[in-house]
């Protein structure tokens, strides 16, 4: 990862509209990453996806890594996949949340309406908490599951307790998200 | 039938062998099949396999209809109550085979999210191993399952004992 200023159109923009808070970029054979700070990942996603210049109107992937073995900190990173229908473009967004005890980021679910299902299984697998998601619960594993399995602690052999049978109905029957 | 009860004696244990004789040779399965597995159920199950020569050939998509309870592919945690609402809606007499080895034992699912072996949650009569099992493994534990039929203690209402 190199800080060396990149000369791209998007990432010119970016930086143009949120100086500082672009903590670091790189470029890897013409892919283009920029990590914003945690307070500012929510106005920068709405913004590339509305700036003309941007356009990133398709949110491809939101997944995140746990960095515990890489001794880097903070731990976790969101990280969003981004594409441009109108330039066939693609983008990576990067944030980290402050906090290894308790991750926290802004929900980009009303930025993003595909962003619901992804921010509920990085909840599920890494305990990352999206604030201003509608309807943040396990989406994968069930309530009586303790802990996060992707979580680079969790012990590869730890057993969960059998779960009994539920009835057929959701908690929000017919509401999917 | 003729019998008046079953009290131990000479006619009971003959009782008890025929129908023994008779079931092991009329299995039905219910195949559950939840993996990769199922591809060599498929197989097994075709006729160049021919189960018919055993009798288990038909496969009930009941569970109340089956008596052989064929358990194909990975377990998860959240299929488990699943299996065993399954496995407690078949009449008795009944049988379970775990069929590859993640039934037997969680293969190489040693994860979060799988079940270490199905007799964690219902109790087995046979296990198959293999990833997946050749179908004359399939055989020979159907083979082995029979001779496990006829030497049980049947009687004509009520579930089987070891004898």
């Amino acid at each position: 990862m190199t800080d060396t200023p990149i000369d791209h159109p998007v990432l010119m923009q970016l930086r143009e509209q949120f100086g500082t808070a672009i903590v670091e970029t790189h470029e890897f054979r013409g892919d283009v990453t920029a990590v914003v700070q945690a307070a500012s990942y929510h106005a920068a996603v709405r913004f590339l996806r509305d700036d003309p210049v941007c356009d990133f109107d398709f949110l491809a992937d939101l997944t995140a890594v746990d960095r515990l073995k890489l001794k880097q900190k903070p731990r976790f990173e969101i990280i969003l996949h981004l594409y441009s229908r109108a330039r066939n473009a693609r983008f990576r967004l990067k944030t980290r949340p402050e906090s290894d005890h308790d991750p926290v980021v802004a929900s980009v679910v009303d930025i993003y309406p595909a962003a619901n299902w992804p921010e509920r299984e990085v909840y599920d697998m890494f305990g990352v908490r999206f604030e201003g998601h509608p309807n943040l619960k396990r989406i994968l594993l069930y309530e009586e599951f303790a802990g996060h399995p992707l979580r680079k602690d969790y012990p590869v052999n730890k057993r969960q307790p059998l779960i009994p049978e539920r009835p057929l109905s959701d908690d929000r029957p017919g509401m999917l998200f | 039938m003729g019998v008046e009860g079953e009290r131990p004696g000479f006619l009971t244990s003959r009782l008890s062998d025929g129908i023994a004789w008779a079931r092991k040779w009329s299995l039905f399965p219910y195949p559950f099949v939840t993996a990769c597995c199922g591809m060599e159920y498929m197989s097994v199950s075709s006729a160049h396999y021919d189960l018919d020569r055993f009798g288990a050939a038909w496969p009930r998509f009941s569970p109340r209809q089956a008596d052989m309870l064929l358990v194909v592919g990975t377990i998860s945690q959240k299929m488990a109550p699943v299996l065993n609402r399954v496995y407690e809606q078949m009449c008795e007499p009944k049988w379970v085979v775990a069929f590859g080895v993640c039934t037997c034992t969680g293969g190489f699912y040693d994860n979060y999210a799988t079940v270490q072996g199905i007799d964690r949650i219902i109790p087995v009569d046979c296990y198959i191993p293999g990833c997946p099992p050749r179908p004359e493994t399939v055989l020979d534990a159907l083979m082995k399952l029979q001779a496990k039929i006829q030497k049980q203690h049947h009687e004509l209402v009520g579930p089987v004992r070891s004898a």
